[in-house]
């Protein structure tokens, strides 16, 4: 059952990727002209795989709830790949709604980020510490992910009103933020294909080191860049002749596991580079440049009613799971709804930044271009609550 | 200065107002200039008690709490604040004794910093509670300038819009129809709009059709929902209404609930961990053990009036994410230490015959002054207990009330009668007074499970819940419908259509087109380019 689980996982993400491709394909011949049926033709079909594809999800689901006996998501990989199911779930809504192929050909490919993202986690059934032991938990979680997952879709429609209408420009600061965020996905794309690699060669290096007195072991499963703070090498498997870290880590990622963080911190944005260097080395120009075309036909107020409509679907979703669910079952686990904590306040400022974000858009000016770059920051405290709280700051104090 | 705000159909409206609150008449010089009036249809062009011009100090407030503007700053600055929060650990999760040298040691100058603003405790300072009160105050006027007015609008909107009202929707459209076709296409417009589910008004040779109104209602629930919310975090801070305190009990054990009228007993604290083979390889091989259950096996007792007797309330097996709950009060399992010093074993042998007399347990929990301890014929009393014995001023006394090094003195009395008296310290050998035939040693030590109840009630609990169901309603209504109107007009030979939505733009012209498709009438929307 276990292999039949991961087979499903598999097709799931092949799906993904097929539907990312087709919506792609279909979208590069828009720019000529009588090809919007072509468009209509591959976007069916790019439709359609993303169904397929988030079935098979549900059933990799299923069969893993069916191992675990509790629902999937209470781990890190668990989590991520629900939020990749909860993204193209919301992909799904906004499409039958607006039927835009061209969403398709960006959201697609976001969420074969995403899901290889998830897969560098462990994926091993854990389980359960007692204080996740609860269905309200469950309820929490995964209501709030769909909410984050339409709130994806929206940052991916603002990605797209964005590369139409800054992608182009020389030389502006807008053009260049965009090509930030272009560098950051690929920088999450690269981790996860360098992680999967070393995980397949079964890279290993060792750490000891002395952390609130007393001695904690390190393993890292990428080559060490840098090692933990006033550590010693117990072993490192050498890597094209790296077979000592390069540095040490400054004290403060002197946390149980901080410094093995870091190093992938620092591969990720390595690899990203290079995998930008290489890339910008062959086409000789930008990002939003290449993918400009893509999106030239452009319907700009539609794709703009989908920044905002996503917003205003996922709002309601994300409220009661992230912030009434959570509060339920806070005071559940803990006998209070609400104590401060560094996830349970990023969960509040997430909910905070929409709110304002539905009262601007009642102003004017704060339509278009300006709401687009809200959609994007929107996603990215997302990001920050799921990543950097999670990874580095339960990391640095483990009070978690 | 009186402004005229006479509009030509007769009606008289309020200072302030844009658009006339009966025919639709753009009224004020700068709205009659703009093509389309989409912005100031937001509120139906009623007058806001905001936007009038005499201004008392009132007034002033009022208008500036009733700003999108100000509640938009309001919200971004507390999410700022919030986020600058969690840079480093709030105080509530730092361990450490000294707080203030906790956030020096381990971050620097930075931390210190960050100490000395009160940022460390930012969620209860007074300015982050006035800024949430800000809020709350922003919530109330904001919805009160506009709820009302814009109720009244809608509720005495007229079928017959003036023409220029009509042209400057976003969505409009003008077509020449012949005389004897009027009262056709009308009825077909008519038809068609209530297919897409349009509540439909008829008046003379106008249509106004509505759907969705409800859904503007929605913000202001929600807005109740959230000043009920705030409203209960405000009962907060009468004296007693929360209570956020612990409790240690070992097995055995009975405490009074701090705060309360209650009394809690442990009978009995386990925990559990995960089989090995319950575990994936990778957890295996960390070789630490994987906790599966903490339980503690609690009753809560009650005193009877009157009396020193304890009736059972109720009972509970306690664990992570299974209270004890009793009328609001809670009991959580939150901390578990194995194998806790409950008591020490002593033990008696006849100094004569080097015969041991038998063994009594003294737990420490239990000791009550001249307690008795029956060892085979002899009756042990206790006479004096030290939980934390030291010598001061060549006195016995205790320093703590914690059985960190425990004595006794105790008397034992012998079968005919006689006593004698015996010491017992802890950690210390002392030569029994000359002449005592029994001798008290320490035989071994009484162990057993502690576990760590919070104790919690809140007793705002169930506002929190009503404001957020209201709020989800609210919420769910304003989000998940819209607010459609379609005006028609046949005036002079030429139909007028004029049409708005309060969000989805998109959305209504798609809904448009397909009302116009059957009626053979592809309506040549014109849109008016936003402000």
């Amino acid at each position: 059952m276990k292999t039949t689980m991961e087979y499903f996982l598999f097709a799931t993400f092949f799906l993904y990727l097929f539907s990312a491709v087709v919506f792609l394909v279909g979208v590069s011949g828009a720019k000529k002209k009588g090809n919007a049926e072509r468009v209509k033709k591959w976007g069916k079909a790019g439709i359609i795989l993303a169904i397929i594809g988030v079935t098979l999800h549900v059933a990799f689901i299923i069969i893993r709830i069916m191992l675990s006996g509790h629902f999937p998501t209470s781990n890190m990989f668990e989590f991520i790949a629900f939020l990749c199911f909860a993204v193209v779930l919301g992909f799904i809504i906004v499409f039958f709604i607006y039927r835009s192929f061209v969403l398709g050909a960006f959201v697609m490919p976001i969420a074969v980020i995403l899901l290889s993202y998830a897969t560098v986690f462990p994926r091993d059934v854990q389980p359960l510490i007692p204080a996740l032991q609860s269905s309200w938990l469950y309820i929490h979680v995964t209501t709030a992910a769909i909410g984050q997952g339409l709130f994806g879709v929206s940052f991916v429609a603002g990605l797209v009103y964005l590369i139409h209408k800054v992608g182009n420009r020389d030389k502006s600061k807008s053009a260049i933020s965009l090509e930030l965020i272009f560098l950051v996905l690929i920088m999450f794309g690269s981790f996860s294909i360098v992680s999967t690699i070393f995980q397949m060669t079964g890279y290993q290096a060792t750490f000891k080191h002395v952390y609130k007195g007393a001695e904690v072991v390190q393993e890292y499963k990428l080559p060490a860049i840098v090692s933990p703070y006033e550590s010693k090498t117990v072993k490192m498997d050498s890597f094209a002749g790296m077979s000592k870290p390069l540095f040490e880590s400054p004290k403060v990622f002197q946390g149980e596991k901080a410094a093995s963080k870091l190093n992938s911190v620092l591969w990720s944005i390595v690899s990203g580079l290079i995998i930008y260097a290489i890339y910008f080395a062959i086409a000789r120009k930008r990002l939003g440049k290449l993918l400009h075309p893509l999106v030239q036909k452009l319907n700009l107020e539609l794709m703009d009613e989908i920044v905002y409509r996503s917003i205003v679907i996922g709002y309601p979703i994300f409220t009661l799971g992230a912030l009434i669910f959570a509060m339920i079952w806070a005071n559940q686990a803990w006998g209070r709804p609400w104590g401060w904590d560094p996830k349970e306040t990023w969960a509040f400022i997430t909910w905070m930044f929409y709110s304002a974000y539905l009262h601007l858009r009642l102003s004017r000016g704060w339509h278009g271009e300006k709401s687009a770059w809200l959609a994007v920051v929107g996603f990215a405290i997302i990001l920050i609550n799921l990543i950097v709280i999670n990874l580095v700051i339960s990391g640095l104090h483990s009070y978690t | 200065m009186v402004e005229n705000t006479k509009c030509e159909c007769g009606h008289n409206n309020p200072v302030g107002t844009i658009l006339c609150e009966y025919c639709g008449k753009p009224l004020q010089q700068e709205v009659i200039e703009k093509s389309s009036i989409e912005n100031e249809m937001r509120y139906e062009g009623a007058a806001r008690r905001s936007q009038q011009s005499v201004m008392s100090l009132f007034d002033r407030v009022w208008a500036f709490f009733s700003s999108v503007k100000v509640a938009i700053s309001l919200i971004v600055i507390t999410l700022i604040l919030s986020a600058v929060g969690t840079i480093f650990p709030q105080e509530e999760f730092v361990g450490a004794a000294s707080k203030e040298l906790f956030y020096q040691q381990e971050y620097g100058w930075w931390g210190a910093t960050f100490y000395q603003l009160g940022l460390s405790k930012m969620y209860s300072q007074w300015w982050f509670a006035s800024l949430i009160a800000m809020i709350g105050i922003s919530l109330v006027i904001c919805s009160l300038d506009r709820v009302v007015p814009l109720y009244k609008a809608l509720k005495g909107q007229k079928v017959i819009k003036n023409i220029e009202f009509m042209k400057r929707q976003r969505i409009h459209v003008a077509v020449e129809v012949a005389t004897d076709e009027e009262e056709a296409k009308l009825a077909e417009l008519e038809q068609q709009l209530n297919n897409h589910r349009y509540h439909i008004q008829r008046d003379g040779k106008a249509i106004l059709a509505e759907k969705g109104r409800f859904s503007r209602w929605g913000p202001y629930i929600n807005h109740i929902g959230l000043i009920i919310f705030l409203f209960g975090i405000l009962l907060r801070f009468i004296p007693g209404w929360n209570i956020d305190s612990f409790v240690n009990l070992i097995e055995g054990e009975t405490k009074r609930v701090p705060q309360t009228e209650y009394y809690v007993k442990n009978e009995k604290t386990v925990a559990e961990y995960y089989r090995p083979e319950e575990l994936p390889p990778a957890m295996k091989s960390g070789g630490g053990e994987v906790i599966k259950k903490y339980q503690t096996d609690a009753v809560l007792l009650k005193k009877v009036p009157g009396s020193n007797e304890m009736k059972e309330v109720t009972r509970h097996e306690i664990q992570v994410n299974d209270p004890l709950t009793y009328e609001g009060l809670n009991l959580l399992q939150s901390d578990f230490r194995p194998q806790q010093l409950r008591g020490i074993k002593l033990g008696i042998t006849d100094k004569n015959t080097k015969q041991s007399k038998g063994q009594f347990t003294v737990v420490f929990h239990e000791i009550s002054l001249h307690q008795v301890y029956q060892v085979g014929d002899l009756k042990v009393r206790m006479e004096e207990y030290y939980p934390d014995f030291a010598i001061e001023n060549q006195r016995p006394i205790t320093k703590s009330q914690e059985p960190n090094k425990p004595a006794f003195i105790f008397t034992i009395q012998k079968p005919d009668g006689k006593e004698e008296k015996s010491w017992v310290i802890s950690g210390e050998r002392l030569p029994d007074p000359e002449g005592n035939q029994y001798g008290i040693d320490l035989a071994g030590f009484d162990l057993a499970n502690q576990t760590g109840l919070m104790v919690r009630a809140e007793k705002s609990l169930w506002v929190y819940l009503v404001g957020g169901i209201i709020f989800m309603i609210g919420v769910t209504m304003g989000s998940y419908w819209q607010h459609r109107r379609v005006w028609a007009r046949v005036d002079d030979g030429v139909l007028y259509i004029g049409a708005h939505t309060n969000k989805n733009w998109f959305a209504l012209r798609r809904e448009l087109e397909m009302v116009g498709k059957p009626i053979g009438q592809v309506f040549g929307l014109v849109e008016n380019e936003k402000e």
